[in-house]
């Protein structure tokens, strides 16, 4: 896993997620969520080649349940990009890279 | 110039898979094409209890992810995620398209397997991943002491619903009809389990709900009843249909869109061959996608050398 990932607990959600200056890709995930390890890949190569411009971090659902129900997470793997503490966009399921780009290109610029 | 492959299988789930791993293993160029994850529904399944061998059971991931490295082991090629997109015959070969990428080959399997069926009611598609889901061993443990329904009847549904047993406050089961189709073992189970109720004769028509699922809309079909039930996730189980939609009109296909073949696995086009759930086998097991996805590589080997027409 690329070393730029910020891995997310309940005591730095708030730090790196809700009080981030820039953008930043929150994936839901868990160990035993076989799709969820199509997404790793992914969000490494994003990381490398978007970096500056997007973080991009993980949070294991199975560890933070509070804040995967707060968020209201129902399936997984999901990305959820924040934006200034708000959610901006969702995407549900593991997508192929061309489409996650295509669906954050707002915040990918 | 690389040589071309042999064969190249699409679909990498148990069928797949076998087939990679005997055509493999039989020393012919062999290319494995998954669209998604590697697998298939079989990588979703928690607890597999009747592949032979495993008298304590294998979780399903665990049982795909050592056919994956056996294939492997023998020099099968695998490349996902990989989407083929179409077939086109070219004389003796055949070209399969990924994207813009073309790969030829002498000859191919198609291992695509099948996917669950929708309800096709309104409410079903806005929430899907919000409530709506088609698979409890990913999404289950998310509605840890939640109240859920659970739709369809048969195997598949009640190996579901003892799965979600585990996390769930309660369960009802909607089901068409008034008995289950289920095997009597997991019959058994699910009468035995207090968290599971019924409800019988009983069709979803809508499900409700704005950023999640909040409830259905269920009608009994005996006495034309509706009424609303309140629930925070709808599992669907109410069987499968293959994917077959990327080979357009290319094969025969039976009346329900399952690829029809001979005993050699060989579909209507000589040189493609079919194995697993997307062939129109009267058993969707993986124990059954594994033989025929055996019987399919050695035929296409058959093929390749000239034995087979």
């Amino acid at each position: 896993m690329s070393e730029k990932i910020v891995q997310l607990s309940a005591t730095n959600f708030k730090e790196e997620v809700l009080d981030s200056k820039v953008s930043v890709l929150v994936d839901f995930w868990a160990a035993w969520c076989a799709p969820c390890r199509m997404v790793t890949p992914i969000l490494d190569e994003l990381a490398e080649e978007y970096e500056g411009k997007i973080k991009i971090a993980k949070l294991n659902v199975d560890d933070n349940q509070e804040i995967a129900v707060k968020h209201n997470i129902l399936s997984i793997p999901t990305l959820i990009l924040f934006k200034d503490g708000e959610e901006q966009k969702r995407l549900v399921g593991a997508l192929p890279k061309k489409k996650v780009i295509e669906e954050l290109s707002p915040w990918l610029k | 110039m690389e040589r071309i492959n042999d064969i190249i299988i699409v679909g990498g789930g148990p069928a797949g898979l076998t087939a990679g791993l005997y055509a493999a293993r039989a020393r012919l160029k062999t290319l494995l094409l998954e669209g998604e994850v590697l697998g298939g529904q079989a990588a979703t399944t928690e607890l597999v209890e009747n592949y032979p061998g495993f008298p304590d059971g294998i979780s399903g991931p665990e049982l795909m992810e050592r056919i994956e490295r056996q294939a492997r082991f023998f020099g099968l090629e695998i490349s996902a995620p990989s989407m083929a997109t179409s077939i086109k015959i070219k004389g003796e070969a055949k070209e399969i398209a990924v994207e813009g990428t073309k790969y030829p080959a002498k000859a191919v399997i198609i291992a695509t397997g099948a996917r669950p069926k929708k309800l096709n009611v309104p409410g079903e598609r806005e929430l899907q991943g919000r409530g709506v889901s088609y698979c409890a061993t990913c999404d289950g443990a998310l509605f840890k002491g939640k109240k859920l329904l659970v739709i369809g009847g048969g195997d598949a549904a009640m190996e579901e619903v003892l799965f979600l047993t585990k996390f769930a406050r309660s369960i009802l089961v909607v089901h068409r009809r008034d008995e289950l189709r289920a095997a009597k073992i997991l019959q058994e189970r699910v009468f035995d389990n207090k968290k599971v109720g019924f409800v019988w004769d009983s069709q979803i028509l809508r499900i409700l709900g704005e950023s999640r699922v909040e409830g259905a809309i269920v009608r009994n079909k005996k006495s034309g009843e509706e009424r609303e039930i309140k629930t925070d996730g709808i599992f669907v189980y109410i069987g499968t249909e293959p994917n077959t939609t990327f080979l357009g009109n290319l094969l025969k296909l039976d009346r329900e869109g399952y690829i029809v073949t001979d005993e050699n696995m060989m579909t209507s086009i000589p040189g493609i061959f079919a194995a697993g759930d997307v062939r129109c086998n009267p058993l969707k097991q993986i124990s059954v996608a594994v033989g025929e996805g055996a019987t399919a590589a050695i035929s296409a080997q058959k093929y390749i050398e000239g034995h087979l027409k």
